[in-house]
């Protein structure tokens, strides 16, 4: 049963990649074959199909495995991109902690005073117009000026971005149980918190889960931005920054980066997956 | 039992006003007086929107009356719900689906900081009580409504209440399981001499089941009459008894004559 959605999930994997591939080749194909307008007309298409706005997917599959040079070393790209995203997934993991952590904490005290739900949530939905890119540098000198590292002040960019979906959806989870509910803890004479551990806790999990999963690419993407902002020595958005300015002369390599961004975004994508399968693996059960 | 109790229930006086001051206001309750004696099956029945679960609910503590006093074994009503003195049922079992059906009977016992062995031991008696031995370990998805429901009456009584608040428990039930249910509730009630507060708009139900019918009218909700029941120890014959539709005409009699007062 197992082996065959798994096996459902590879080829619709590999039928989506190879329709892409069949897209982007199809394109440029097209824009060589008419100079760059729409077949039959003189209408321009809308990107243009030479090689250094759409390298070939041969040739950024072929960067993934030529050599890069990394200091005095030489490794592969794909070594190269996986060492930079490794920095990256540890900013985004300690961003997306602490965005659950600020995320429930901000839930659980809308849910306990009606004050609170009402004085902090436009902030909250506010917090998230304020540009991520006058941001940073404001949270990275502060933190720089704490003596914290930089991988905190990045961190806490990823923070910005991931406890948004926690805290809303945290709240209607926690506001989600039926008044049946409610009342029975109340006849038990449950104290609030027994309430909020033993039900409403619970009960929030099917709203967590699916924000679990949009804080943890957000994540991502807040350490990435955070990494480009404040000019950080490594990590992904390093990566990206350096093969952009090179883009002109050798645009393979920054969608390698890209990619490696995408992939990066799928693996915490899937972790939280995984941990979603274990927590939600029992009440998941009906007849049978 | 206790025995300096001689009343389970009393309540005294009870109005119960919904909204603020103001025209919006519903009175939904006036005037209600009603004693109920340990070991006792009360059944309140009445019209639609007539405050039978709200009485009820006046009763567990869950509303408060806006005037009157509700006192539950010489205490009360807050104290009762404080000291754990009854168990609820729904009309929806309302068990939480991510328990197993034995965690789902040892919430209560949880939250009364019961030792892990005691809590299983109680479980394991209560599945026996209501016949469901076997499933303990099962899922609440896993069960048709009436055992679902059997559930939620073995997780009230799991904790001993001496009163048992049921609130149309069986409502949702095909009638054959209901039936049944109401065969079920009798012989643990019997089994375990719980006083029971029962709300049901079945007037065979209402019958078969209680000692004392209350029937109640609507806007303002108001005790119109009570209906004794003497049918002995109830069988499946019992509802085919020649007294058991006299008394069942004589509640439905009751009950007409509230519609029409309307």
């Amino acid at each position: 049963m197992t082996t065959k959605r798994m096996l459902r999930t590879a080829v619709t994997v590999t039928v989506a990649v190879v329709i892409l591939v069949a897209l982007w080749e199809g394109y440029k194909w097209v824009g060589d074959q008419t100079g760059g307008t729409w077949p039959g007309t003189t209408v321009d298409l809308p990107v243009t199909s030479n090689d250094i706005t759409m390298p070939h997917v041969g040739d950024i599959a072929g960067e993934l495995f030529d050599d890069i040079r990394a200091g005095r070393q030489t490794m592969p790209m794909t070594l190269y991109l996986a060492k930079k995203a490794a920095v990256t997934f540890l900013e985004a993991t300690i961003g997306f902690t602490l965005g659950v952590v600020v995320g429930m904490g901000l839930a659980v005290l809308m849910l306990r005073w009606r004050f609170a739900e009402r004085g902090l949530l436009p902030w909250i939905n506010v917090s998230q117009t304020v540009p991520l890119i006058a941001l940073a540098p404001i949270v990275v000198t502060w933190a720089r000026l704490q003596g914290y590292p930089d991988m905190f002040g990045i961190a806490l960019i990823s923070t910005y971005l991931t406890f948004f979906p926690v805290a809303v959806s945290g709240l209607r989870g926690l506001q989600s149980p039926d008044v049946d509910h409610v009342e029975l803890m109340r006849s038990y004479a449950a104290p609030w918190w027994a309430t909020l551990v033993k039900l409403r806790l619970p009960a929030a999990r099917a709203y967590l889960f699916p924000a679990f999963k949009l804080a943890a690419t957000l994540s991502v993407v807040g350490a990435i931005v955070g990494e480009i902002s404040i000019g950080t020595k490594t990590g992904l958005g390093r990566a990206i920054l350096d093969f952009a300015q090179r883009y002109a002369v050798w645009p393979e390599r920054l969608y390698a980066s890209v990619i490696a961004a995408a992939a990066l975004g799928l693996f915490v994508f899937g972790l939280v997956n995984g941990a979603e399968w274990l927590v939600m693996r029992r009440s998941r059960q009906v007849a049978g | 039992m206790n025995a300096t109790s001689d009343v389970a229930v009393v309540v005294d006086g009870v109005h119960k006003v919904f909204g603020g001051a103001g025209a919006d206001d519903v009175t939904a309750l006036a005037g209600i007086d009603l004693a109920v004696v340990p070991g006792e099956f009360v059944s309140l029945i009445g019209p639609s929107g007539c405050g039978k679960s709200t009485l009820l609910r006046l009763i567990g503590d869950l509303l408060e009356p806006t005037a009157g006093t509700v006192t539950v074994f010489a205490k009360p009503a807050h104290q009762a719900r404080l000291d754990q003195d009854y168990g609820m049922v729904f009309q929806h079992p309302g068990l939480f689906d991510w328990r197993s059906v034995a965690a789902n009977i040892e919430l209560p016992l949880e939250l009364h900081d019961w030792s892990k062995a005691d809590r299983s031991a109680r479980s394991a008696a209560m599945l026996e009580l209501v016949r469901l031995e076997e499933f303990g370990g099962h899922y609440p998805r896993q069960l048709s409504g009436g055992m679902q429901q059997r559930v939620s009456i073995a997780r009230a009584l799991s904790f001993e209440p001496r009163l048992l608040l049921m609130d149309e428990p069986f409502g949702a039930l095909d009638e054959m399981t209901r039936e049944h249910m109401q065969g079920e509730l009798l012989r643990i009630w019997r089994e375990t001499e719980t006083t029971v507060v029962f709300v049901t708009h079945s007037i065979p139900e209402a019958t078969f089941l209680s000692n004392r019918v209350v029937v109640l009218s609507s806007r303002p909700g108001r005790i119109s009459s009570v209906v004794k029941v003497d049918l002995g120890d109830r069988t499946d014959d019992t509802r085919e008894d020649p007294e058991f539709f006299r008394i069942a005409t004589e509640v439905r009699e009751a009950l007409r004559a509230v519609e029409a007062g309307e």
